[in-house]
């Protein structure tokens, strides 16, 4: 499991002055230092794979800089692909919290999305204002995402199936139900080319925040980002995760409702990349399709362990990430090189990553004061 | 059309063939597998080994115009990812699970990332050899085109089955697996004895690749592989760590796996997506009937991070 422990768990002796807050702030260090230093080395090893290809990694760190950061333009498409990556990334960091390794956010999202256009179709056939038409989508989505990650929580603590494996089985089931209908039943017969749902219609579609060129869902994200990190890191039902998180057995002994906490994390988590799903639909592509299942879910997983599963990490990270992605439209047409480009860096950085942690704790500098191990 | 127009008997005779020809990847991934935890080690990667195999295979296929050398290369490839997934997994603090989730990121990217050129072009087949000749229906005769690999797996079933039982090296790994403590205080060394399993696991998935790319459905492309790797995880946990019972496990995949294609060919095309799913949905019931949480799995490795 992943080490879910972070600066707020670490044990800290409640000291005052200056020099307790540097001490606190050298160990605590540890978690941004060893993640960066990972992401050099994960940037070193893809040079070495480019310059044994006879590109130049100068080019591509410069394009992948100027198609992601680089220009306005280049930041709306990064940010564009961010606001997913952020809930994703939540519905992959919540149930880590309790030692569950989620990686099936790809179907919530495509199943999220699917079930807020079809709950659509009937009030835009009723010609409902919009008012009434988006809250219906909305909660259609995130029900439906909570009920399909939460069917792993109950699988996993009812039943002792491997989460990892049953979440990643019922991804290719809800890309399957998606495709189902929107090839049959629910298909719009105005659309010969690309089967799909139909349209909400422009008037229900989300508007963008205004003067960014990004739609709603980048905010709705960051906030639910912050209300994540206080549930878990400020509640009570935060603590009992995190106690699960560390040691059933210890959060057996007390009394704790382990089987409840697993099931809710990851209804939480299933209603995120259900809300992941809905913003796709109802912001930009205005009806449920294939392209839903765009791989949002699966960089989402990559975000939250280079976030080390803290939700407000998260943010930055998933703005970092969605520039990567962004920019690899450019790197591909300017440097000849295939689109899956992107995808061995995400990859190769996802390696390094987890082989930095074993460095936790291992180096003298991060130590607290007088351990000479 | 007519003299050889079987109707609906078309179903199960698809669904035989279906079995024997879609059941070999399932077989090799998932005897890989089995080997790979029967040393106390999980590998998820195998899926991203699989893809890269079936890449590597049918782009030396295509180049030096001999599919067993591609065969052999997809092999290689796959013990090469396996031998990094071994080798990273000794590493204190670090999750098995996780690092096969990046790794079958990573190999699923390269496979991509190198794969562009062959999407095209054609490369050449693995024969098969014709068992079918005493029937004059060709659907009969089709089904009993049978690949070659299909028996090497068959027979490595067996051989695995024996040695686990029966040699010393079965031993070592079962001891591995089941108490890490044991085999060192047998003077076995557990980084060692995983490092290999896994390697030569590896090796096992990447051929199951190949046989994707250069037998059925016999072309390289991106969506080759929809977790046919993954499934060999469960698949593993349902034939209780017995390479025998894999054999059938696969079987029974194959099967389930060309229900979708075989009502298609008969005319049934409601529900094509659905049936595509089945063997899916045929992994997650198999899992939620076949594990439980109460007691521990009989001849369930002790020491496998998935069963505690």
């Amino acid at each position: 499991m992943a080490d879910t422990v972070n600066q707020d768990t670490v044990a800290v002796p409640i000291g005052s002055g200056l020099a307790d807050l540097i001490e606190r702030v050298r160990r605590s260090s540890e978690y941004v230092l060893i993640p960066l230093f990972a992401l050099v080395a994960a940037g070193l090893l893809f040079s070495i794979f480019l310059l044994a290809l006879g590109q130049s990694p100068a080019t591509f760190f410069s394009l992948l800089w100027k198609g992601g950061f680089g220009t306005a333009f280049s930041w709306q498409n990064t940010l564009v692909r961010s606001a997913p990556l952020i809930l994703t990334a939540l519905c992959v960091a919540i149930p880590a919290r309790l030692g569950l390794v989620i990686i099936g956010g790809e179907g919530a999202l495509v199943l999220g999305g699917f079930a807020s256009a079809v709950a659509a179709i009937p009030f835009v056939q009723a010609g409902a204002p919009n008012y009434i038409v988006l809250p219906a989508m909305l909660v259609c989505g995130m029900l439906v995402g909570a009920f399909w990650i939460g069917l792993v929580g109950v699988l996993r603590h009812y039943r002792g199936i491997n989460e990892t494996i049953a979440s990643l089985l019922m991804s290719y089931i809800a890309i399957a139900i998606m495709n189902f209908f929107v090839e049959g039943a629910l298909r719009d017969p105005g659309n010969p080319n690309k089967p799909s749902t139909l349209p909400i219609g422009e008037a229900n579609m989300i508007g963008q925040i205004p003067g960014v060129g990004v739609h709603w869902g980048l905010l709705v994200g960051i906030a639910v980002a912050i209300v994540l990190w206080i549930l878990m890191n400020r509640t009570t039902f935060g603590f009992a995760a995190r106690v699960t998180g560390g040691n059933v057995r210890a959060a057996r002994a007390q009394g704790l409702p382990v089987g409840r906490l697993m099931v809710i994390a990851c209804a939480i988590a299933g209603a995120c990349a259900g809300l992941a799903g809905f913003f796709e639909v109802a912001a930009i592509q205005g009806k449920a399709n294939a392209s839903l299942a765009a791989g949002y879910g699966f960089t989402g997983i990559l975000v939250a362990f280079l976030a080390r599963q803290n939700p407000l990490a998260i943010v930055p990270v998933a703005i970092f990430l969605g520039g990567i992605a962004a920019a690899g439209g450019l790197i591909q047409r300017r440097m000849g090189m295939p689109d899956a480009t992107v995808q061995v860096l995400q990859g190769l950085m996802f390696v390094v990553l987890l082989v930095s942690e074993t460095l936790y704790g291992r180096i003298p500098f991060f130590r607290p004061r007088g351990d000479k191990r | 059309m007519n003299e050889t127009d079987i109707g609906f008997w078309g179903v199960p005779l698809a669904m035989f063939a279906g079995a024997i020809r879609v059941s070999t990847p399932f077989l090799f991934v998932s005897l890989g597998e089995c080997l790979t935890e029967k040393s106390g080690r999980i590998n998820l990667g195998l899926e991203g080994t699989l893809v890269f195999g079936a890449m590597s295979g049918y782009a030396i296929a295509y180049l030096t115009g001999s599919p067993w050398l591609g065969v052999l290369c997809a092999g290689l490839s796959g013990s090469v990812f396996g031998a990094i997934h071994g080798y990273i997994c000794k590493l204190p603090k670090v999750n098995d699970i996780a690092i096969g989730i990046a790794m079958m990121l990573f190999g699923t990217g390269l496979a991509f990332f190198f794969g562009k050129p062959f999407i095209q072009p054609q490369a050449p087949h693995l024969p098969s050899i014709e068992l079918g000749g005493w029937s004059s229906l060709p659907q009969v005769r089709s089904a009993l085109e049978i690949n070659p690999l299909f028996f090497l797996g068959f027979l490595l079933a067996i051989a695995m089955w024996w040695a686990f039982k029966n040699t010393r090296w079965g031993l070592i790994i079962r001891m591995t697996g089941d108490s890490a403590p044991a085999a060192l205080a047998m003077g076995y060394s557990v980084d060692l004895v995983r490092f290999l399993a896994t390697t030569v696991g590896g090796f096992f998935a990447g051929i199951g690749g190949a046989f994707l790319s250069l037998y059925y459905p016999g072309a390289w492309s991106e969506g080759l592989s929809s977790g046919q790797g993954l499934m060999a995880v469960a698949l593993v946990i349902f034939s209780r760590w017995n390479p025998l019972a894999c054999f059938g496990a696969a079987l029974l995949f194959g099967a389930a796996g060309a229900l979708g294609p075989a009502l298609q060919s008969v005319g049934i095309t409601q529900g094509y997506y659905f049936f595509n799913a089945a063997p899916y949905l045929l992994t997650l019931f198999i899992m939620i009937a076949s594990v439980s949480p109460k007691r521990s799995l009989k001849g369930a490795p002790g020491e496998l991070s998935i069963t505690k």
